[in-house]
């Protein structure tokens, strides 16, 4: 039974293993391993494509995290008084958000955004000041990939906050009014402090999603190149020791992301700060 | 002056409404308009109402055959591999070591499936596997771009989501009925046929339709592992959305993946309520 179980674990961590030992390949060949070298890194480093859809997806992914975590906390908060319908029904849409496959978000993301952009760009030119000098072109890009994004993500910390506030101490919210504590005061001073873990798990999430995500990326990012995007044609023209470079620092980075998350959302915080301030 | 509790309620809500309403509700139902429209001269989409793009399915039939084969194939391929796995760490493993093990399982499945799926081409390509088997003698063994490529894809990337449920419905399981079912003589083996197996079947149903749904919009496994040979509902989206820009087929097609999704999660759901009545009832008697 152990030996099964060492067995799906290395199943599971080998491949990983591999193209991290590869990265550091000195030979140009995945049959043998000729000796150490971290060159493949710094090819990496100087390649301004990887270097620019790096920071593209950075970007993309910092914003989303920042939107998802702040109208998810929000919406968690607003869900919690509601019931009925309206709450049936937002559950609803929360659960369609979190089933439906990421390749129907994009391809339908990306129809309906082009179909109103025809609508929308015209209708611009037309009634655009002259003063004000070319018209705007609405054009698939940043906005519709972190609006894409934002919209599964944001489903995700509301699921996760909502947890949170269901498994929160209320008698210490019925204190904080009994003391004519004013509600943005029991917030700030009660509540947020306890949800906090919460959001930040959810804010990691989010960003680890958006950094990772190729389908939807790949329908509704335009003419921009996400990092997973590069990899893709990358790998479609051949294996190189270069992808498993980028590959790593990938791994890397979302591996440390991901664990904060772990211990963040496992922690029990209940050190809720009662000092006068 | 204060904002009523209401406003209030409204405000915190307001942003995610609008962005589920923008971002999934709206574009969810051009999909299924633009599944009953043509396919304009240059591509894209030209109005109309025509049963025209569904009575076309069968033209992308290998595709829905490849995806209604493998991804229940897949499926029970990671149960089979997921349940011992899963009992391990329910029953078998020290406390105190379970839960650095489960939150190994779970990482994975977070990181870059793009890059987990990549480390497959290595390994099945020609100078990977199938040169070890060469070496010890097994020659002329295939495994990039075929069908057995694509499943171990699948199970590599599924079988956290698979092992997670089960376990978490193992680990409800109440220790004393095993005893209870020892004491009274069962064997081993029957007492896992008759209380630990059906009473672990909610996680099972949960994991299997986990794994089911996400299997049904794979693009990335079938695409890089299986080379263009063996290919999914979603790689047929692709194709038909960023290449031969057919919107009103591609909607269409999109429209049907959704539609038998929602037809498992209701099996599921209805399997799920029956068995929890069952439960009910034993618990009354």
């Amino acid at each position: 039974m152990r030996l099964y179980a060492i067995t799906i674990y290395l199943f599971l961590y080998l491949p990983i293993a591999i193209i991290v030992m590869f990265s550091f390949n000195a030979g140009r060949h995945a049959s043998d391993f000729t000796g150490f070298s971290i060159k493949w890194y710094g090819k990496v480093l100087a390649n301004p494509f990887a270097m620019e859809a790096l920071a593209t997806s950075l970007m993309v992914a910092f914003i989303t995290a920042v939107c998802a975590s702040v109208f998810g906390t929000m919406a968690a908060l607003g869900l919690q008084r509601i019931s009925g319908r309206l709450r049936a029904i937002f559950d609803a849409v929360i659960y369609i958000a979190i089933m439906i496959p990421g390749i129907v978000i994009g391809i339908a993301t990306l129809i309906t955004l082009v179909t109103v952009f025809n609508f929308i760009n015209p209708a611009l030119v037309t009634i655009w000041p002259v003063w004000l000098g070319e018209p705007p072109k609405l054009n698939m890009g940043y906005v519709s990939l972190i609006a894409a994004h934002t919209m599964f993500t944001m489903a995700l910390v509301i699921v996760i906050v909502r947890t949170r506030i269901s498994g929160m101490d209320r008698t210490l919210i019925e204190a904080s009014s009994d003391l004519y504590a004013s509600p943005w005061r029991t917030f700030w001073q009660i509540t947020f402090p306890q949800i906090f873990p919460a959001i930040l798990a959810g804010f990691l999430l989010s960003f680890t999603f958006s950094f990772d995500d190729f389908i939807i990326a790949f329908f509704v990012a335009g003419s921009q190149t996400t990092l997973p995007i590069y990899v893709f044609s990358s790998i479609r023209r051949g294996v190189t020791p270069e992808i498993n470079a980028i590959g790593t620092m990938i791994l890397t980075f979302t591996l440390t992301l991901l664990i904060s998350a772990q211990f963040l959302l496992r922690r029990r915080d209940k050190s809720v700060n009662l000092k006068p301030q | 002056m204060a904002i009523s509790q209401q406003s209030v309620q409204r405000i915190l809500l307001l942003p995610a409404t609008l962005w589920l309403l923008v971002m999934l509700i709206l574009p969810l139902i051009v999909v299924v308009i633009f599944s009953f429209g043509e396919r304009g001269a240059a591509g894209g989409y030209v109005p109309g109402f025509t049963l025209e793009q569904y009575a076309n399915l069968p033209a992308r039939l290998t595709a829905f055959k490849n995806t209604l084969l493998l991804a229940p194939a897949g499926t029970l391929a990671s149960l089979l591999i997921a349940y011992p796995l899963a009992y391990y760490l329910a029953v078998k493993v020290n406390p105190k070591l379970r839960t650095v093990l489960l939150v190994m399982i779970i990482v994975p499945f977070w990181t870059s499936i793009l890059i987990r799926t990549y480390a497959w081409i290595y390994i099945l390509g020609g100078q990977g596997l199938p040169r070890l088997l060469d070496f010890i003698g097994i020659e002329g063994i295939r495994l990039i771009n075929t069908p057995t490529a694509v499943l171990v894809g699948i199970i590599y990337g599924y079988l956290p989501l698979m092992v997670f449920p089960i376990y978490v419905s193992l680990e409800k399981l109440d220790k004393r009925l095993l005893e209870a079912s020892q004491d009274l003589g069962a064997s081993p083996f029957k007492t896992f046929c008759n209380v630990t197996l059906p009473l672990s079947l909610p996680g099972v149903a949960t994991g299997c339709m986990l794994v089911f749904i996400l299997l049904m919009g794979e693009f990335l496994i079938p695409a890089l592992l299986g080379g263009g040979k063996v290919f999914f509902i979603g790689n047929a989206l692709v194709d038909l959305f960023l290449q031969s820009r057919n919107w009103a087929y591609g909607s269409a097609v999109a429209a049907t993946l959704v539609v038998i999704m929602l037809i498992t999660v209701s099996i599921y759901m209805k399997l799920i309520l029956r068995h929890a009545k069952q439960r009910q009832d034993i618990s009354v008697l």
